[in-house]
């Protein structure tokens, strides 16, 4: 049916206007540092400086040890709610949606008073368990996604008649666990390894309240005090969240559960 | 004279032809079929008419007004969706009243109209139920209701009963053409099943390909085929490579047996090769106490194979490269052929098909 | 014991471990549950058991009236105010340009285009778009600047300002039609193109078959989907605090600086904040969470 299509150009039209022009802004002022020319001055200024490096550093290895203890976290988890458990499916489900329900600095409050210098388990009482504090507030903030990510995948491949398969071949669990059923879940893990990133990368309220050298406070004090490298700083924070989600619909091509996307945790 | 008339009407999608130059005038109140395989472009031609398509070439006149250009919701044309297409968010009334809604009617007048179309499809204590409660017999006979609300001048229906059981499909079929036949409505029926087909229609228009390859009554489709697509898709068929022999006297030859055809074989010369083809019924298996007089043909064989489908035995007789399939009843005190036996197969030379067209090699 | 384990070792997974012996099914979930206990239950627990507690450990219900008072009521109000404004415009914006991409007839390109990006636009939020949005409607913003240059007009004379209520509303904006579009765009794609023909053919215009057909189909969704923007913004801390400290008086900063050093003097009272905002967020997502299952009913 022929319909008139001007007023769906319209709103793409307006859509892009508002979604670009802040990109476009962004990026021009970044180019302003050097008075009367256009210059990469900013970037050369933050990429060189040894906190950026630090930071940024500092937050892709957390990233990564979460992403880590996420997934042994979480696959044996699913895999075995699937298997053997299913009537606490409901219980687990409800579980991945709180971190979306609680905002996460709630949740930070809440470690920082129970893990706190005066309390039964003090993590913040040095630095290392500060970051490993750090690093399962972050657990916590990727659950939802994680664990929707791989049940969704562990559903598409009938786990129990693989298992089931397995086992009438005569592999023992260990095998199972990382011989048939890691390598299914492969994708799954990492389309969710991709959106932990990105949420890792730009926390701010977790790692700010827990005072840890991350790069979301570094972020805010860069905001603070400089004039041009913060729209150097949100052009190449910019590019790092396009890459990741970028790799992630490379790699979650089956995953359509991630369709519905991260909101909260770092807003 | 013709109530619903397409005429020259093609439709291509860029270089693609989907329909290729399709002609019919149906009269009121005529249920014709479109009948064809998928892709044979009967759903592109009935859609033309609904609206949803605009032809690439040609014109729509309905009661001899050009709605060639006209949207689908000023048509005043009803139709039935193959998967229902009921709204899901109304109950039955509501949904076999929307036109009537759409169109500002009072409710007065919407409610008596609605009640009486659930009588018409003989449900009438659904009124209160939703879609999804209702099976999908239940469901289509709600479309159908919807779509004759409104008292269109034409109806159309898109493979309706395709996503229904075969039981279902009968009594359906039945119920379908009844209340056509009631109301006198002028109908478009697409199916890709030939029963279907046959069993409803006042006329067939068989398509292949985007084109139309014959138009005719059922009974004139089913026993005068015109091309091999026709005899083959409509009814079964046997299909025998022959070569004809004498093209006047309509002679020609079979795996090296000689049989007659009624006519003369036209655009044929001595030497051509040609599909012969043989409805089953139109075959018996003959014994030899045969009066050698008849001008029946006869074809020597031997039994191929004996499927015995219990009040049907169904034998196949094989001759060199040709085989023919024919039913026999079961008589409890004849035992049926056996297979490897002699058997002789006899048909009429009217029964004898000579198909258009030189035969697949 | 030694012989009775060796007979289980030998047994199939499946056989190892029967619902009788219904300890052992345990052990498979128990890293999560503890992770969940820890890291998730213990402490909203413990911040809502503080609410209704003073400084000496009884109950006490002073801290909720306490929450009353005009500078922390009026936070709570803020939020809402900001929170209602970002998810309303997300919703209008994000279900037009939904509908562009998927019903609007527009070349195949257009759709997956618009999905990545909302992908990305969705994540792209705290510090690095408070940034963005300075360096464009800033006071020496780009847009800002390119209207005084060529249209001799100052946004910032009509008393607009980005380090404001509405400022921050269309800053929240930017990641708040995206989700509306991610969510919205499966919940188009349900509208069965027949419903659209059937309607048409029965005399229905483009008008009549929204009203009557595709909204009330939709509804669950909409709204759903709005209470689930709501809950976003109102949780969201970040983006504020990259675009205007600690100045704008919303929930999330008051709790933040609370954390921080204590601004209420009270400590319980804190809590009762943190109480105020789980309640309201989790009653938005228990609303979004009830609706989208109705929306999943309605359109089968």
């Amino acid at each position: 049916m022929k319909q008139s299509r001007i007023g769906a150009w319209i709103a793409i039209a307006v859509g892009a206007l508002y979604f670009l022009v802040p990109l476009i802004g962004t990026f021009e002022f970044s180019l302003r540092m050097r008075r009367g020319v256009y210059s990469f001055d900013a970037y050369r200024v933050v990429l060189t400086d040894p906190r950026f490096q630090a930071t940024f550093g500092y937050s892709t290895l957390l990233a990564f040890a979460t992403i880590v203890v996420g997934v042994i976290l979480v696959v044996p988890t699913a895999y075995w709610i699937q298997l053997r458990l299913p009537r606490l499916r409901p219980v687990v489900e409800f579980i991945t949606l709180l971190p979306l329900v609680i905002p996460a600095i709630v949740l930070v409050f809440g470690y920082l008073r129970i893990y706190g210098s005066s309390s039964f388990l003090p993590l913040t009482s040095n630095e290392r368990a500060t970051d490993v504090l750090l690093m399962f507030s972050y657990v916590t903030l990727a659950l939802p996604y994680m664990y929707r990510a791989v049940d969704t995948g562990l559903r598409a491949i009938d786990v129990r008649t693989l298992t089931e398969a397995a086992e009438s071949l005569g592999a023992g669990w260990a095998t199972i666990l990382f011989k048939v059923i890691f390598p299914n879940v492969r994708v799954a893990v990492l389309s969710g390894a991709f959106l932990t990133f990105a949420i890792v990368i730009g926390e701010f309220t977790m790692a700010s309240l827990l005072d840890r050298p991350a790069f979301g406070p570094y972020l805010q004090l860069i905001g603070a005090n400089r004039a041009y490298e913060p729209s150097a700083l949100a052009i190449i924070a910019f590019i790092v969240t396009w890459a990741c989600m970028g790799l992630l619909q490379v790699f979650g091509r089956g995953t359509r559960a991630l369709a519905a996307p991260a909101p909260e945790r770092i807003k | 004279m013709a109530f619903l008339e397409i005429q020259g009407v093609r439709k291509s999608y860029g270089a693609h032809p989907v329909v290729q130059n399709f002609d019919l005038a149906i009269k009121r109140g005529e249920f014709v079929s479109f009948l064809g395989p998928s892709g044979c472009g009967k759903t592109t031609t009935l859609r033309m008419v609904a609206g949803f398509e605009t032809p690439s070439a040609g014109q729509i006149r309905i009661d001899d007004k050009d709605v060639t250009n006209l949207r689908p919701n000023q048509r005043h044309v009803g139709m039935v969706f193959q998967s229902y297409a009921l709204f899901p968010n109304m109950t039955v009334a509501d949904n076999v009243g929307f036109g009537l809604k759409v169109a500002r009617k009072p409710a007065a007048e919407i409610r008596p109209r609605v009640e009486e179309m659930l009588r018409l499809i003989k449900l009438p204590a659904l009124g209160a139920r939703y879609p999804s409660q209702l099976s999908g017999g239940q469901q289509q006979r709600v479309a159908l209701a919807r779509a004759l609300a409104v008292k269109p001048q034409v109806l159309l229906l898109d493979e309706p009963l395709s996503a229904l059981d075969a039981k279902i499909r009968v009594s359906l079929r039945e119920e379908i053409r009844s209340v056509q036949r009631e109301l006198g409505i002028t109908t478009v029926y697409v199916t890709h099943d030939q029963e279907e087909a046959l069993s409803m229609s006042d006329r067939i228009v068989v398509m292949n390909e985007g084109r139309v390859e014959q138009i005719g009554t059922p009974f004139e489709i089913y026993n005068f085929p015109l091309t091999r697509f026709v005899a083959s898709f409509v009814g079964t068929l046997n299909i025998m490579k022959g070569r004809v022999v004498d093209p006047a006297a309509g002679r020609i030859e079979v795996d090296g047996q000689p049989i007659m055809a009624a006519r003369g074989v036209v655009d044929a010369k001595a030497g051509d090769l040609r599909s012969v083809a043989l409805r089953p019924e139109a075959a018996r298996l003959a014994n030899g106490k045969d009066a050698p007089g008849d001008d029946g043909n006869r074809m020597q064989g031997s039994i191929e194979e004996v499927s015995f489908l219990g009040s049907v035995v169904r034998v196949r007789v094989r001759f060199k490269d040709s085989a023919i399939s024919l039913d026999t009843f079961n008589t409890p005190h004849v035992p049926p052929p056996e297979r490897g036996q002699p058997a002789t197969v006899s048909f009429g030379r009217a029964d004898l098909l000579v198909l258009e067209g030189a035969p697949p090699a | 014991m030694a012989e009775q384990s060796q007979v289980v070792a030998r047994l199939p997974l499946m056989a190892r471990i029967r619902p009788e012996q219904g300890f052992l099914v345990w052990i498979g979930v128990a890293p999560f549950l503890i992770f969940a206990l820890m890291f998730l239950i213990l402490p909203t627990g413990y911040l809502l058991v503080g609410a209704f507690q003073d400084p000496a450990g009884n109950f006490t219900l002073a801290n909720i009236g306490d929450l009353f008072q005009p500078s922390i009521l009026s936070a709570y109000w803020i939020s809402i105010e900001v929170s209602a404004a970002s998810a309303i415009g997300g919703a209008i914006v994000g279900f037009f340009l939904a509908y562009a991409a998927v019903l609007g007839g527009l070349p195949n390109w257009i759709r997956p285009t618009l999905m990545t990006f909302s992908g990305v636009a969705s994540n792209f939020a705290g510090i690095p778009l408070a940034f963005a949005f300075l360096a464009t409607l800033g006071r020496v913003g780009l847009v800002t600047t390119l209207l005084i240059k060529f249209f001799d007009f100052n946004i910032y004379s009509t008393g607009f300002n980005l380090l404001s209520f509405w400022g921050l509303a269309l800053t929240y904006l930017y990641f708040q039609i995206p989700l509306m579009v991610l969510i919205l765009t499966p919940a188009l794609d349900g509208l069965k193109r027949e419903w659209r023909e059937a309607a048409s053919i029965l005399g229905a215009s483009t008008w009549q078959y929204w009203r009557h057909v595709a909204l009330p189909v939709l509804w669950p969704s909409i709204l759903g989907t709005t209470l689930l923007l709501f809950a976003n913004a109102f949780g969201a801390i970040a983006t504020a605090y990259g675009l205007t400290g600690s100045s704008l008086n919303i929930v999330t900063i008051l709790l933040y600086a609370q954390i921080r050093g204590d601004v209420l003097h009270n400590e319980n009272l804190g809590y009762a904040l943190a109480l105020g905002m789980i309640l309201i967020t989790g009653l938005s997502n228990a609303a979004y969470i009830w609706l989208s299952s109705r929306a999943r009913r309605g359109l089968r």
